[in-house]
């Protein structure tokens, strides 16, 4: 069994490429000069490359002609929500066509009373929930990018959020998907209901990351509004009392709809952001939230609040208003991209680990940060054991610096998977972390998951590049040498 | 192509204000432009990214396309309210803009145009009066209708701007007495769009501020802010009226300078980014914006020392983009707007969205700004309001026509006029 996928080089290129899309889609769908083609070949991380055309359909017929167009014509695929993305997903790192979804972005129907939405891809996640509010529901997973990332990008990459800890990632929240393959066939998988017979090939697609095909629609589900929530901002003089306040919440079998950490640089950015009232001087701070009805709520937190103050906590800060709440909010949502104040670039990583590994893990990550000689920030979803480093570094000194930072991330996700974790919680591999797949795959474990690529995908032209390694890119890496 | 690397002069956009962008993403929902067209470039963060590959020599400054992307913009700087890395996206917008002016050389007719806006009209209080009563005139004699059926719709289009009111030019008196106890001594900055189009809310505005104690002085020795310029990329025009207004406002022994237009009142604020090149300058344009205020962020901050009386009515209070978030400031007109009994204050959405205005916008990209005005009224149709409040003299011409268009018989009223009425009835 071979693992390595082949390598893709777009078939038709350049100008005859244009020409033949506007043929066939109309030049208003189709962007290929070169200043605007230099737009498309960023997203929200380090990795860049410039696609031969981008197509922005209106509607999933003009998905299917452009597939069946380019399945004849031998061009790679790249859907593209927002751009937000973290790990390189929506980056043309073969050539092709990108196709933005920025024109498919309406709410095809709001079903109130069977709680689903069906949605098109583009449609930005925080406009879904904006909707659905006045019936009392929402879209519960909600990505730090919530505001501007799609639901398209959130299937995709089967995102997480502050919030999954009690309520699960996406692929939790999505019952149906209309689908356009790599050769042009429309394929409709489940629907309103909560199961089907059969594979559940939904949950096969959720975070297959645009490898396997374009998703054209979306049914979600929808949730009611928990009748209230209560939100508490505690502030500890080191990250590892705070780690260990994660256990010990999780321990007597309190789940909150949220538990998120930041460090003293993460802090430190934030409030010269958007002021979000944390104590500058805290070592690590948490954010709980618990929700549901609100009766037990104030019991609730209470019992956490005794838990924080045994683990040393030197404040604590209940939201006592909306207003206070979504302050506190505010400050985790835009930490990432508050570190620009910090740094002209950032490689963030994703990885999992167990929850009692914590303390640990963030020390390990303070001195791969010492010995590289880089500032490393840390925000993330401690409730979940979702890692999220942040590398700062200056992207002008060159490759090699760039480079260096991928090193120190290799480090930590090898730790977090020497810990008996994962490299990605909800950022997906991207291209950003294909050469890291053998660190926790077997060649076979890898040969099983490209036979279904190549089920649904047998011409390898759905965003090639993405999740495999590909030969020749990545230096040699292997399980044995993690674990 | 030849590929020169960079920009023609020292008002570029600076690179370490593009490094800021670490190109998240999270501006993009904000944007009415990328609303509307859907494509990167006429994002905030695609624009940014135009910045960075003229730079970087991967696209040049007198290209059309950079042009193009540059003139799309709204600035109205929702992106900077939405940015958690602090880009300063209207200095960089302003900077690329006098890019595409020294890169670029205009042919002669736009040459004479933006020499007749710029230095003849803008500029001159008394021909800008003249011009806005020439406007009036015409529309009353129906010149629209004419100007659509030979074909000038641009022209039409424009006249549509010009306000239902007949525009005042009575002068104001140099000094407005403080009413009661007098807690304070300002400055009013008269602006010229203001002064020619909405001379009485410049009234309204002083009488607001004496009634609450404050004393109000009308220098003569002010001009245009300079704003349009700036925004333009006029940057030398813009720096001459900076100067003259430092010099003639600074020796006056006030509390602040007053502002009742929020685009003038963001320039205003600036004069120290505007001057920070020149050794003589900078400071004094530093000192000068400190002293700067809007006259809503004022009076919030001083506290009204008297009851306005009821206004009863429903209203919708649209935020002007220079005042949210060119200057932060939406708390104190809604404030201002609560303490008036009766009045009935309902939600309007997308209330942070520009209205197209944008300066000079809605006469240099008629059919976005048409398109923006549309959504704005759209939105104002359904929030319930009998009438709009703003802060901006552009905002209420552009939501005006656009209400007009519309069909909608909703008054749109500066929050100092709202103000003065409301004291009027007591």
């Amino acid at each position: 069994m071979t693992a390595a996928p082949p390598i893709v080089r777009a078939g038709l290129r350049g100008a005859a490429l244009a020409s033949g899309l506007r043929d066939l889609l109309g030049s208003e769908k189709v962007l290929w000069a070169r200043e605007d083609l230099l737009l498309y070949e960023y997203d929200g991380a380090v990795d860049i490359a410039t696609p031969d055309a981008v197509v922005l359909p209106n509607e999933t017929a003009d998905v299917a002609k452009l597939a069946r167009f380019c399945a004849e014509h031998a061009v790679p695929l790249v859907p593209r929500g927002a751009g937000t993305g973290l790990s390189g997903g929506a980056i043309p790192v073969e050539g092709g066509v990108v196709i933005s979804f920025a024109r498919m972005s309406r709410i095809l129907e709001l079903d109130v009373a069977n709680l689903r939405a069906v949605v098109q891809p583009g449609l930005v996640n925080l406009h879904l929930s904006t909707a659905a509010a006045p019936h009392g529901l929402y879209f519960v997973p909600d990505p730090s990018s919530q505001k501007a990332c799609t639901l398209g990008g959130n299937v995709a990459e089967n995102s997480g959020g502050p919030h999954t800890l009690a309520y699960g990632v996406t692929t939790n929240h999505v019952t149906g998907l209309e689908l356009v393959l790599s050769d042009g066939s429309i394929v409709r998988l489940g629907g309103k209901a909560l199961e089907y017979d059969g594979y559940d090939l939904v949950g096969t697609f959720v975070g297959s990351e645009g490898t396997l095909g374009i998703i054209t629609e979306i049914t979600v589900k929808l949730t009611p509004l928990p009748e209230d929530k209560r939100t508490l901002m505690a502030a500890f003089p080191t990250m590892d009392d705070a780690s260990n306040t994660v256990s010990a919440i999780i321990g007597a079998g309190i789940v909150p709809s949220a538990m998120e950490m930041m460090d003293q640089l993460s802090t430190q950015a934030v409030e010269a952001s958007v002021g979000a009232g944390y104590p500058l001087d805290a070592g690590g701070i948490l954010l709980v939230e618990v929700d549901g009805v609100r009766d037990g709520l104030d019991d609730l937190l209470e019992r956490i609040e005794v838990i924080c103050r045994a683990a040393h906590a030197q404040e604590l800060r209940v939201a006592t208003t909306a207003l206070e709440r979504d302050k506190l909010w505010a400050g985790r949502k835009g930490a990432f991209a508050a570190m620009g104040r910090l740094a002209s670039d950032y490689y963030v990583q994703d990885g999992v680990i167990p929850r009692t590994k914590l303390p640990q893990v963030l020390r390990h990550v303070i001195d791969v940060g010492e010995r590289y000689g880089l500032r490393i920030a840390n925000v993330f979803h401690a409730g979940d054991g979702n890692l999220h480093p942040l590398i700062m570094f200056d992207g002008s000194k060159g490759p090699a610096e760039v480079e260096r930072v991928k090193e120190a991330g290799r480090e930590i996700l090898e730790m977090c998977i020497q810990v008996g974790g994962s490299i990605t919680g909800e950022h997906g591999v991207g291209m950003e972390k294909t050469c890291y797949m053998p660190l926790q795959y077997s060649p076979v474990d890898m040969a099983v998951m490209h036979r279904v690529k190549d089920a649904f995908d047998p011409l390898g032209l759905a965003n090639p590049g993405k999740i495999f390694p590909t030969p020749g890119r990545c230096k040699e890496f292997s399980l044995n040498a993690a674990r | 192509m030849i590929r020169r690397r960079g920009f023609p002069n020292a008002d570029a956009p600076l690179p370490e204000l593009i490094s800021r962008c670490v190109h998240c993403g999270l501006c993009l929902p904000t944007c009415p432009t990328f609303a509307e067209l859907g494509v990167e470039m006429d994002s905030p963060r695609g624009r940014i990214r135009l910045m960075k590959n003229v730079w970087d020599g991967r696209l040049d400054a007198d290209s059309a396309a950079f042009a193009d992307h540059m003139a799309k913009c709204l600035d109205c700087r929702a992106c900077e309210t939405a940015c958690p890395s602090g880009v300063s996206f209207g200095k960089l917008m302003e900077a690329a803009r006098s890019q595409v002016l020294a890169a670029r050389r205009p042919n002669l007719a736009e040459a004479l145009l933006r020499r007749a806006a710029f230095r003849g009209l803008i500029t001159s209080p008394a021909r800008l009066a003249l011009f806005a009563r020439f406007g009036y005139l015409s529309k009353r004699l129906g010149a629209r209708t004419i100007l659509r059926a030979i074909g000038m719709k641009r022209l039409a289009e424009l006249l549509d701007l010009v306000p239902e009111k007949a525009p005042t030019s009575a002068a104001l008196p140099a000094r407005f007495a403080a009413i009661g106890t007098k807690r304070g001594t300002v400055a009013l900055f008269t602006g010229c769009v203001m002064r020619a189009a909405f001379a009485d809310t410049n009234a309204a505005t002083a009488r607001v501020l004496a009634r609450n104690g404050i004393e109000v002085l009308v220098p003569a020795t002010q001009t245009c802010c300079g704003a349009l310029h700036a925004h333009a990329g006029e940057r030398g025009g813009a720096r001459e009226l900076a100067k003259r207004n430092i010099s003639g406002l600074e020796p006056l022994a006030v509390d602040a300078f007053i502002v009742n237009a929020a685009g003038c009142g963001a320039n205003l604020k600036e004069y120290g980014w505007l001057l920070k090149d020149d050794q003589e300058w900078a400071e004094r344009g530093e000192r000068f914006s400190a002293r700067v205020k809007d006259a809503s962020e004022y009076l919030a901050a001083v506290g009204l020392a008297e009851r306005p009386g009821p206004v009863r009515a429903t209203a919708a209070y649209d935020d002007p983009c220079h005042l949210i978030h060119g200057q932060k400031i939406s708390a104190q007109p809604r404030a201002l707007l609560a303490a008036i009994p009766e009045l009935r204050l309902v939600p309007l959405a997308e209330a942070d969205w520009c209205c197209g205005s944008a300066g000079t916008y809605n006469v240099t990209q008629p059919e976005l700004a048409a398109r923006l005005g549309h959504r704005k009224a759209q939105h104002i149709v359904r929030s319930g309001a009998e009438m709009v409040v703003t802060a901006n003299p552009g905002c209420q011409m552009q939501i005006e026509a656009a209400l007009r268009r519309e069909g909608a018989r909703v008054p749109v009223v500066h929050l100092m006029d709202l103000l003065d009425r409301a004291y009027a009835s007591r």
